[in-house]
Formats: structure tokens, sequence, C-alpha cells
């Protein structure tokens, strides 16, 4: 049994961290809202899904008028996931402004805050699902397939008791884009202006704004950017996994927000390495859980196995594995 | 007109006129219901009544009592000249259901503060253990007895399920309860998708709950011989429970844990500064909410005779809490209305308009796509509904009121506990 763990764990690794890397970049959104807020951003995966659409779209249409064929692939595609960064960067801006803004102002209840934004997620599936079931005649969209020359990893030649692994090579893009966004990001919130005020309001909003730091406008920013990243990353998704659905978002969400609880919630490298843990121990599970348990259960309680994580990492440790403990005081 | 309104304003003012205004107005619906007994309007009109009776000027008894006579007599009587009458009742029945569920959730949302998310769990775990002993599916896995059971035990089956939905509750509560505030939303989110990934897939290696197959042809109750397999008999049932569901939650409100749940929602550090056991209080509003929960989850697996985890699902967990916030948080009167209203909308309104608009779209040649129709439009419809009242109307459509204490009243009375209290001390210190 161990020696075929051993044997499919390259193949593991690598599907383990593609789909770690893209938790870790929407983990990020709900860390930064929740570094500053205090409040569970729920509409935030699907902000992810409405980036993977709005990709999807620019897609097409660049598909329609003839691009793809008049510029390389790689051109095509950075356009495409700036477009939908930037819109969903907007998307984010607007749901603070209209949802979070006003109760903020009213100094509501945490509670109140946390249903509009389930509303808010509400409210963006069925607006995607309706232009897209308009458009398409069906919520399902499959997207033009880009990036799918197969590459195969030969380890099994090197080191035998491996099995060989393969990949397309939208799994090095994957990868390759989140780092960079994942790099400018920590440069960004350490180096820049912008990163210290956010960081300043992070730690106490009202001392910030004593210090000439426009609190609202460093909310907006945060959200901007956070969004921004989760819509680019639903363009990797679409790009990786080729179908997206209107309700794809709900559950990556939750396990995103899993991944950055398990990072230390507030963390920024926290979210990025539990994005990548939760990733990886995801498919480990999908890929040995039948056998370890000798066919009683199979890959349909990978699911299962990431809320467990989250409830235990809650009771056990719910300040995460790189956060401090909060105390709270009266 | 605003002479009229003056006019009909003092008109109302009355006690006499009102009870006269209010018998015209029942027996006028329920006139349109007999003559037009397909129209769905006459029908939600005549269910209104209930609603003005909540704002008359009577006392509570009599209230009482004339709300059991409309919905217990008159609404079914009516209703039963119609063909659709069926129909009408499966709608009582859901909106009994949803009631009692959403008085659960009110207890756990509206007076102890706690979201939360996966709700229908206990639904789901009070459904399955009656629909896994009512059908042959028991037999699968248990070494004794004979399965299915006969539907006479449907009665303590209601409490059955109402325990072990309350078990698992104090199950989820155990561990869930140390974590802060916000955090529960989502752990108790996952908690709800755990519990219907595992009915969904507990069919190997033992068959627990046959799987996505789901059960089928569960036994029907039976009252003392006669077996209850239509939507008019459940509706009895559901309005039986939801009464019992009303009085105990109003006895439990202003009880003293309805009172500690109260001070652990508005502050928690607070309250246990005053003495109040925590966890206990706050495990205490989970089992009491999820045994409701339970309780009606036998009723739904009795009526739809099959169960299956799609029924389960996180969107009816938050349709739940759309009723709750849509009525107002912690009012009685209010989650009741907004389940109501929530049922109604889902199961009548929305699928009206849809007919409504297809009907138009072949009778005038208006192109009306199908992605447009309502009833694909309930996640939207919600969604809104959520946003609006959260910021809008955080109190909801019926504001809950605290019980009114008369300072003065109370102050005369622990003067005169004082000076008794006195009279005996000096007593004792005279002999």
């Amino acid at each position: 049994m161990l020696a075929q763990i051993i044997q499919n764990l390259p193949q593991v690794l690598i599907d383990g961290l593609t789909l770690g890397v893209v938790y870790a970049v929407v983990a990020i959104g709900y860390t930064m809202v929740y570094g500053i807020l205090e409040l569970i951003n729920f509409a935030h995966g699907d902000v992810f899904m409405t980036g993977a659409f709005i990709g999807a779209t620019v897609l097409f249409l660049m598909l329609g008028m003839g691009f793809l064929a008049a510029m390389p692939a790689l051109i095509v595609f950075l356009i495409v996931i700036v477009v939908a960064g930037i819109a969903t960067g907007l998307l984010g801006v607007g749901i603070e402004r209209v949802a979070y803004r006003p109760l903020r102002r009213k100094n509501a209840p945490k509670l109140i805050a946390l249903i509009t934004s389930i509303g808010i997620s509400f409210v963006l599936e069925d607006a995607v699902r309706f232009i897209a079931e308009l458009k398409t005649g069906n919520y399902i969209v499959t997207a033009p397939s880009m990036f799918n020359h197969k590459f195969t990893l030969d380890i099994h030649h090197i080191m035998p008791f491996f099995d060989n692994a393969t990949f397309q090579s939208s799994f090095l893009l994957v990868l390759a884009v989140t780092i960079v966004m994942l790099v400018s990001l920590d440069l960004f919130v350490n180096k820049t202006k912008w990163g210290m005020a956010m960081r300043a309001v992070a730690q106490d909003r009202d001392t910030a704004s004593l210090m000439t730091i426009n609190v609202n406008r460093v909310i907006s920013v945060t959200f901007f950017i956070g969004s921004a990243l989760g819509g680019a990353t639903g363009v990797l998704f679409m790009i990786q996994y080729g179908t997206i659905d209107p309700y794809i978002g709900f559950i990556l969400g939750i396990k995103a927000f899993t991944a950055a609880v398990l990072g230390g919630i507030g963390n920024i490298r926290g979210a990025m390495f539990g994005g990548i843990m939760l990733g990886l121990l995801e498919m480990f599970a999908a890929a040995n859980l039948s056998l370890i348990t000798h066919g009683a259960m199979g890959a349909e309680y990978k699911d299962v196995f990431a809320f467990i994580i989250l409830i235990l990492v809650l009771i056990f440790k719910p300040e995460g594995l790189f956060g401090k403990a909060v105390v709270e005081k009266v | 007109m605003t002479i009229l309104s003056a006019l009909f304003d003092k008109f109302a003012q009355s006690k006499k006129n009102q009870v006269i205004l209010f018998i015209a107005y029942v027996v006028l619906t329920g006139l349109g219901l007999f003559l037009l007994p397909d129209s769905t309007i006459a029908f939600l009109l005549l269910l209104f009544s209930i609603l003005i009776l909540y704002y008359l000027k009577f006392n509570l008894r009599v209230k009482w009592v004339t709300g059991i006579v409309i919905l217990a007599i008159i609404v079914p009587f009516i209703a039963s000249h119609s063909d659709s009458y069926q129909t009408y009742m499966e709608v009582g029945t859901l909106v009994g259901i949803y009631c009692a569920m959403a008085l659960g959730l009110n207890i756990v949302v509206g007076f102890a503060g706690l979201l939360d998310l996966g709700f229908i769990a206990f639904f789901a775990v009070g459904a399955y253990s009656y629909a896994i002993f009512a059908s042959g599916q028991a037999a699968k896995f248990m070494p004794f007895g004979h399965y299915p059971l006969p539907g006479g035990t449907f009665w303590i089956f209601i409490i059955i399920g109402a325990l072990v939905a309350s078990l698992f509750g104090i199950l989820l509560g155990i561990p869930v309860l140390r974590v802060r505030g916000d955090y529960l939303a989502i752990v108790t989110l996952g908690f709800g998708e755990i519990i219907r990934i595992l009915l969904n897939n507990m069919d190997h290696p033992l068959n627990i709950t046959n799987g996505s197959m789901g059960i089928a042809s569960i036994k029907p109750p039976n009252f003392f011989g006669i077996t209850i397999g239509n939507s008019s008999q459940f509706y009895y049932i559901a309005l039986g429970i939801f009464l019992v569901v009303i009085y105990v939650v109003r006895k439990l409100e202003d009880s003293k844990l309805g009172r500690s749940w109260k001070a652990v929602r508005d502050n928690e550090i607070a309250a246990q500064a005053m003495g109040i056991p925590l966890v206990k209080t706050k495990l205490a509003a989970f089992a009491i909410g999820a045994s409701f929960s339970g309780m009606m989850g036998v009723v739904f697996a009795a009526k739809q005779m099959f169960v299956d985890a799609t029924s389960f699902t996180y969107l009816e967990s938050t349709m739940v809490l759309v009723m709750v916030i849509l009525g107002g948080m912690g009012s009685v009167p209010g989650v009741i209305l907004g389940a109501a209203v929530v049922i109604i909308l889902r199961t009548q309104v929305l699928t009206n308009i849809s007919d409504w608009l297809s009907q138009m779209s072949t009778d005038y040649g208006i192109e009306i796509p199908a992605a447009l129709s309502p009833e694909k439009m309930q996640l939207l419809i919600f969604g809104l509904l959520l946003i609006i009242f959260a910021l809008y109307r955080t109190q909801g459509l019926i504001p809950h009121k605290n019980r009114k204490v008369d300072v003065e009243l109370l102050k005369k009375e622990s003067a005169a506990a004082a000076l008794d209290r006195e009279k005996v001390t000096s007593g004792g210190a005279d002999s």
C-alpha cells in the first residue's frame, strides 16, 4: 500500500500544487479583507467565479474577432487576465460601497454584514447564471482550450519507485502567474506607502485615521486588490480546468477561507502557505483515501476532509499556523 | 379622501367595529375562495386574515381561538370545494413545516445570536431517522427486527426525530462553541455540507442511507387505523406540531433560559460576568432549535414518502435564514410571517408568474427567454431580500418587542416584600 502511495506521489504533487496556488490567491482576498474589517466576505468566492466568466467572455469575443489566430496565445491570455482582473477589482469596490460601507457607518453588528455578504453572493451567482443562460442557452460554459500541450515528466527513469507524472502547459502558466501575483502583492504590502497604510488600518483603524490615512480609501484599495487577484485566478481556473459554472465559487470560496484560517487569518504569507498546503492535502486525500481505507471511503469524501481540517484548526489552533493569538479585551 | 380615511380610523378604533370588520373580511375572502375555487389570490387573502388578527386589539385568548378556528376549520373546509384542494393543503403543510424550522433557527440566530448556516442538517437527520426505519432500508444493515416498521410508529418517531436532531445539535455544539463568533458561521456551514455528503455516500461499505439513490417507499403514518396519505391530512399534523412549537417558544422566550440567550447575544463577556454559563446556554439553544427541525424532518419524510440528499443543500439552509431575517430576528410572530411569505412566494407566486409569462409568450408571441422565468430567479430574489433587509430594515417585517416591565409595580412589590421581611426579623428579635 505504501509503495502504491509513493508511486503516484509525483502526480499528486503536481495536481495538488495547481489547486493549491489557486486556493492561495483566493485565500489572500479573504485574509486581506478580514485583516482590515474583521469580516468574512462570503461574496469573495463568487467574485472569483465572476472573474472566470468575464475572462471567458473576453476570450470568446477575441476568438470571434480572430485575434487568437493573429496573436500569440500568451498575449491573448495576458489581455484576458488583465481585463478580468480590473473588472472584478471594480466589482469588489462596488460591493464594498453598496453592501459594507453603509453598515460600517451605522456601526451594525457583524452578523448583519455576514448576512449581506451571503445576499451579495446569491445575487452574483444568479446574475451570472442569467447572463450565461441568456447568451449561450446553458449556464455551464466550456472555455476554448488553450495551452493544452501535454508534457510527461519522466521521473520513473531516474527514480524507479515513482510513476511518471503528466501535466499540461497550462500548469506552468498557472504556477508562473500566481507566483508573480504573490510576490508582487508581498512587495506591495511590505514596501510601498499604500501597503504601509493598509497594514496601519489593519492594526488600528481609529489611530490610522488620526495619522492622516484615508481609511475608506484604503479599504477600497484593499477590496480592489483582493477582488482583482480573485478574478484573475478565476481566469487561471478556467484555462486549467476548462469548464466553469456559476456555482464553482461557493465550495472553492469556503476552501480558500479554510486555507486562510489554516495560515492564520489576516496574515498574507500564511494564506499563501495555507492554500498550497490545503491543495496538496486535498489531492493526496482524493488519490489515496480509498486506498488507505480499503475502499470504504472514496474521493467523494475529499470535501469532507477539507471541512474537517477547518474545524480542527479552529478548535485547536484558532490563530492558525502563523497567526498571533488575540486576547479579547472588554 | 382624507376625510374618508379619518372616518375609517375612527370607526376602526372601537372594538365592536373591529369585530364586525374582521368577520366581514373573513366571510368576504372565504366567499371569494368559494366562488373562485382556483384563484390563488383568494386563498392568500383568506390566509392574510391571520395577520390582521394579530394586529387587532382583542385579548390574547380570543385571538388564539379565532386563529385556530380559521386555520383548522374554515380554511380547509372552504378549500375542500376547490379542485386544487390538495395543492392548497400542501402549501399549508409546507408553511407549517418551515414555520417550525424558522422558529428553531430563530432561537439560535435571533435569541442566542449564533449564526448557523447549516441548519438544514438537523432537518435531514430527522427525515432520515424516520425514512430508514419506515422503509425496507433498515433491513439492509440491522441484524434484528422486522422492517419497515408499521405506520403507527410515526408518532413515536416525531419524538425520536427531535431527540436525534438535538443530539446532533449538541454534538456540533461541543466543539464549535469554542470558536469565536463569526467563525461559527463557516464551521456550521461546513458541518451542514459534511452531513449532506455523508448522507449522499453512506451506501458503502455499509448501506445505511442508500447513497444518492435516496430512500423510496416510506410507509405513511397510521392514526388508529386510518392511513394518512394526502396533504389535507398532513396539514393537521403540521399544524399540531407547529402550535406546540409556538407554545414552547413563547414560554421559553421570557424564561430564565430565554433571557440568558438574549444576554449572551447582546454581550457575551458581560453575560459571563453576570454568572450565565456560556457553554450550557449556547448548547441549549442549539439543541432546542435542532429538535424543532428534527420533528418537522420526520413529518417531511412521511409526507414526501421519499428522501434523498438533494433536499438538504446549503440553499435550503439559507432559505430558512432568509425567513428569520425577513420576519425579524428574535420576533416570534415576525418569523412565522417570514416563513409563510417565503414559502408562498416560492411555491405559489413565482410558479404562477412563470406560468403566466409562458402563457403570454405563447398567446401574444412576445419572446420571453426561459432564463428569465421567475422560478429560476429564486437566488436573485432572495439574495436581494437579504441585502435590502440587512441594510435598511434590520429589525425585519415585525420587529421584536421585549416584554414590558411595569417599573412602578415592581418597586411597590419589592417595597412590600422588604416591609414583610422587616416585620419578620423585628418580630424574631422581640421574642
